[in-house]
């Protein structure tokens, strides 16, 4: 589909109405659906459809890529600071708003909800609507670009969206550090974060023997030698807490957050979750992943998400005999009180979570009258699969 | 006292000192801070705590009665305006601080908690609650989240929307919703983003969780005065374009500064426009941004150029640009301000054009404003003892609204909608934006009861009485920017 016409007919024609951007989290947008359900494919609905730098901020058409829109930005110095991932595997612009994917760097100025302003989006009666503006600040009307954040497809299709932008640092610098035990890192971790250093992304994933933590701060690259330096001081801060310390320039520094923003350290072939939490919340998730041994994962935003991944078969434990990742990830994260988002990868079996018993939420649905009670006006009749 | 059942039921639940329904009791709450607007409630009620404030919504639903939520009064568009027999409920009782995590950097609040108040408990861990209206000693939690409120250093790290992380919220009809959490991420729709900046049409924020920053190392003020509005806007432009983040950006015009050497003796230099620009962060990062700015600002041509490098002297670059607000007081009895929004490179135009209705309209206006995000603070200042004086200033107001609306931009960047601008907002959106949203206002509050009235238009307009600067304003305890 590629014009906002076609997919206003098409959902008003439509029973039942299942949202793809380009398809890139699987889980979310191939998932098994009803005979009725009509797929919505917007990858189609390409294109930028403004773009002022002296604004800082742009307007494109909802599936376009992520690629396309970082490779304009940067022509001007420009970028999108919350890092959105997996655009090397297509994601697009709707496709990330409506899965609220934000990566590493949404630790400094704030995720995709605080750089989205404005939306259009066809509701389930298949009208076009905006929402919110094309200036950086506005306080006028209902927020619904936040609204759509997060909202899995399941509120309307999102036809055009406007961002703000910042200009990007023209230098960056990451310190990397390895600790033996996860009490250390997290020691580590609060020094670093509750520290007035600039953090750009603060990321750290179980390594070979113990931890890795990654810090990263950006800015003019005079000063940037002798910030890393207090940087690395503060991480080491209480004696002997951390192994080897290292310090990452230029394109070395560059690679290793193209990795975190594409997820190399996903194997071919893993599921992904995606899983919000705090930092006080990680020894207790740890200690029941170590139970389950686990399989691959991440932890991004100062402790504030946890990327999960596993192989395709086996890992996390298995359910009847037979390989179910998700669904083992959906008990232990049940257990820990914690919600995620499947977004790679087959969904746990028969887990009654929605409709047909396949269902990208983890940790149990998001239930809430607030949520409720808005989806009933926007899609009066739950043609996007109602909230 | 009233025989009506839902004032029996209310007098149940209070006492005589909670339960305010007498015309000289109910005075203090008749306006907010845009005093042309006065309405008497049928009573106030002030809870002592959030189950008090549930049942007080159950019971507004079951006698279909409305309803509004006050903090501090301190709305600047109306939004707090009491409804003609309805209930306020005033949550200033509501001010404690449930939780103040330092290490998890969050603090859990009650919705009358005092916005400074939030950044002086945390202070002690180092940490500190970065929006900062210039209202921020008296206004509430509950308020800014209502308006989604800035301040002059919201460039950088956005709104009271960028820090809220999770909210309990009492819907309109008393049923009590969770929305968000502790995390900077969530799962599903953004709802505490869709809650914030709902104007209290939504229900009632019962407890927020609002996310903390390490305070910044240190700050670089610099004081520029140019010979022209126009000078000092390219001079935005320049440091904008240089890729310089800076905390704030801010301008004031000939009759802004005029009105800040009345009021607070700023000692700024006479020129027909200043700019501040005013960096935070490490010390080492800011050092070298500082150089990289000054060097920027010496080749816009400036007709002077000050700087600040001690808590001093930020303090007295700042003060001026403060009491600018009430110190315009002191230029007219009265005044509106407006909050319009416009795209940055358009604040020339913009500027230009209030310039030219000004002139027209034969009314000074004076102009203070975020530059850094194009936010418009004018100021249309008149005398409310001259006949017709209010309608005209209202007239190119409203002429200033559509200008931003014109331009790309929005009517309201921070004080919000509210009473006074809500003719506007369908200027904004089209019809079947304005549809969409009375279908959401409806879904969630199928009787309109809370804050009836306000941001979308209905009903009748509220007749106007007089015009001029809040009570603590004048006394100097609060300011505007
Ligand atoms: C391993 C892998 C390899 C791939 N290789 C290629 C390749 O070589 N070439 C190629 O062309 N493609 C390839 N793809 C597919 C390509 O990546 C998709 O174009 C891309 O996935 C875009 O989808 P998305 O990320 O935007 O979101 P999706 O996965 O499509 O959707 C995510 C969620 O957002 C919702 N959503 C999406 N768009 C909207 C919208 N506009 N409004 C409301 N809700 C919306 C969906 O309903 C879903 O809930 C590959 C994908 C994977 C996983
Ligand atoms: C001198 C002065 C300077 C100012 N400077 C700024 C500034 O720099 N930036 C800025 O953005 N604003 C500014 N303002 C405007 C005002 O201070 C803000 O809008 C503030 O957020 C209002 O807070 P309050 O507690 O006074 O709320 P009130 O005025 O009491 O209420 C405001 C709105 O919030 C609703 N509300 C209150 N509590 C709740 C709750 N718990 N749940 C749901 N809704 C609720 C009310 O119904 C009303 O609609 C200024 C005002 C003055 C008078």
């Amino acid at each position: 589909m590629n014009k906002v016409s076609e997919v206003q007919d098409a959902v008003k024609e439509a029973k039942r109405i299942r949202v793809r951007g380009g398809g890139s989290k699987p889980a979310l947008s191939q998932r098994r659906c009803a005979d009725d359900t009509q797929l919505l494919d917007l990858a189609g609905l390409q294109g930028i459809v403004d773009y002022q730098p002296e604004e800082y901020t742009f307007t494109a058409r909802a599936g376009t890529t992520v690629a396309e829109v970082a490779a304009m930005l940067e022509g001007k110095g420009q970028y999108l600071p919350f890092d959105p991932p997996l655009a090397d595997r297509g994601a697009t612009l709707g496709g990330t708003v409506a899965a609220g994917l934000s990566g590493s760097g949404r630790y400094r100025y704030g995720g995709i909800r605080d750089f989205l302003i404005g939306i259009r989006f066809v509701d389930g009666r298949g009208q076009e609507i905006r929402g919110g503006g094309a200036v950086v600040k506005n306080a006028a009307g209902f927020d619904f670009p936040k609204l759509f954040v997060g909202s899995l497809g399941r509120l309307g299709a999102l036809t055009e969206l406007t961002f703000k932008v910042f200009p990007r640092p023209p230098a960056f610098a990451t310190v990397e550090a390895e600790f033996e035990a996860l009490s250390d890192l997290l020691t580590g971790l609060d020094a670093v974060t509750g520290s007035a250093i600039d953090l750009h992304a603060v990321d750290f994933a179980p390594a070979e023997a113990g931890w890795r933590l990654w810090v990263r701060i950006g800015g003019l690259a005079p000063a940037l030698a002798e910030r890393a330096g207090a940087l690395q001081e503060i991480i080491s801060g209480g004696a002997g807490r951390t192994g080897l310390l290292r310090l990452y320039r230029d394109q070395e520094e560059e690679r290793l957050w193209q990795e975190a923003r594409t997820m190399a350290w996903l194997a071919e072939g893993m599921g992904l979750a995606r899983v919000p939490l705090t930092p006080g919340r990680i020894p207790a998730a740890e200690d029941l992943f170590a139970r389950a041994q686990p399989a691959s994962r991440r932890y991004s935003v100062g402790g504030n998400l946890l990327w999960i991944g596993w192989p395709e078969s086996g890992g996390l434990g298995e359910t009847d005999g037979k390989p179910d990742a998700p669904r083992t990830l959906h008990g232990l994260l049940l257990e820990l009180g914690l919600r995620g988002v499947q977004l790679i990868g087959q969904g746990p079996r028969n887990d009654g979570l929605s409709e047909g018993g396949e269902g990208p939420l983890l940790g149990g649905p998001v239930q809430n009258a607030f949520l409720r009670r808005i989806s009933a006006a926007l899609d009066p009749e739950g043609k996007f699969g109602a909230w | 006292m009233s025989v009506h059942p839902l004032m029996q039921a209310l007098a149940r639940m209070y006492g005589a000192d909670r339960l305010l329904t007498r015309p000289a009791q109910l005075m203090a709450y008749e306006s907010d801070a845009l005093t042309a607007f006065q309405q008497r409630p049928a009573a106030v009620v002030i809870p002592q705590d959030r189950e008090e404030v549930i049942e007080t919504i159950r019971l507004c639903h079951e006698h279909e009665t409305p309803f509004v939520a006050r903090g501090s009064g301190t709305s600047l568009s109306g939004g707090s305006l009491p409804i003609a027999d309805g209930i306020v409920i005033a949550l200033n009782r509501l001010d404690r601080i449930l939780r103040l995590d330092a290490a998890e950097r969050i603090a859990v609040v009650e919705p009358g908690v005092i916005n400074l108040k939030v950044s002086e408990a945390a202070k002690p861990h180092g940490l500190y609650y970065a929006p900062d209206p210039s209202s921020q000693s008296i206004c509430t939690i509950g308020g800014n989240v209502a308006f989604n409120s800035g301040g002059a250093h919201c460039l950088k790290y956005g709104m009271t929307s960028n820090h809220v992380l999770g909210m309990t919220v009492a819907l309109p009809d008393g049923e009590v919703a969770t929305l968000g959490g502790e995390s900077l991420e969530g799962v599903g729709p953004d709802l505490p983003g869709f809650f914030v900046g709902s104007e209290g049409l939504f229900g009632v924020a019962l407890e927020i969780t609002l996310r903390l920053l390490p305070i910044p190392e240190t700050y670089r003020t610099v004081l520029a005065a140019y010979d022209s509005l126009h000078a000092a806007g390219d001079a935005v432009t320049a440091v904008v374009a240089s890729g310089l983040l800076p905390g704030a950006i801010e301008i004031m015009d000939a009759l802004a500064i005029k009105a800040a050497e009345v009021g607070a003796k700023a000692g700024y230099p006479k020129a027909p426009a200043l700019l501040i620009v005013e960096l935070e962060g490490e010390a080492g990062a800011v050092e070298a941004e500082f150089a990289q700015l000054m060097q920027l600002i010496e080749e816009t041509a400036p007709l002077e150029v000050r700087m600040a490098q001690t808590a001093d002297e930020r303090a007295r670059i700042w003060k001026g640009r403060k009491a600018a607000f009430s110190a315009v007081g002191r230029l007219a009895p009265d005044y509106i301000v407006q909050d319009g929004v416009v795209p940055r490179s358009r604040l020339g135009d913009a500027l230009a054009e209030i310039d030219r209705l000004s002139a027209s309209y034969g009314i000074e206006v004076a102009n203070v404003f975020h530059a850094g995000d194009g936010n418009l603070h004018p100021l249309i200042l008149f005398d409310g003892r001259e006949e017709g004086a209010l309608e005209r200033a209202e007239e190119l107001a409203g002429e200033i609204l559509e200008l931003c609306v014109d331009l790309g931009g929005s009517i309201t960047g921070e004080h919000g909608v509210g009473m006074e601008k809500r003719a506007y907002l369908p200027k904004m959106y089209g019809p079947v934006e304005m549809q969409a949203m009375e279908d959401v206002r409806h879904s969630v509050d199928s009787l309109s009861l809370a804050n009836r009235g306000k941001m979308l238009p209905a009903g009748e307009a509220e007749s106007l009485t007089h015009v001029g600067p809040h009570p603590l304003e004048k006394a100097g305890v609060i300011f505007r920017e």
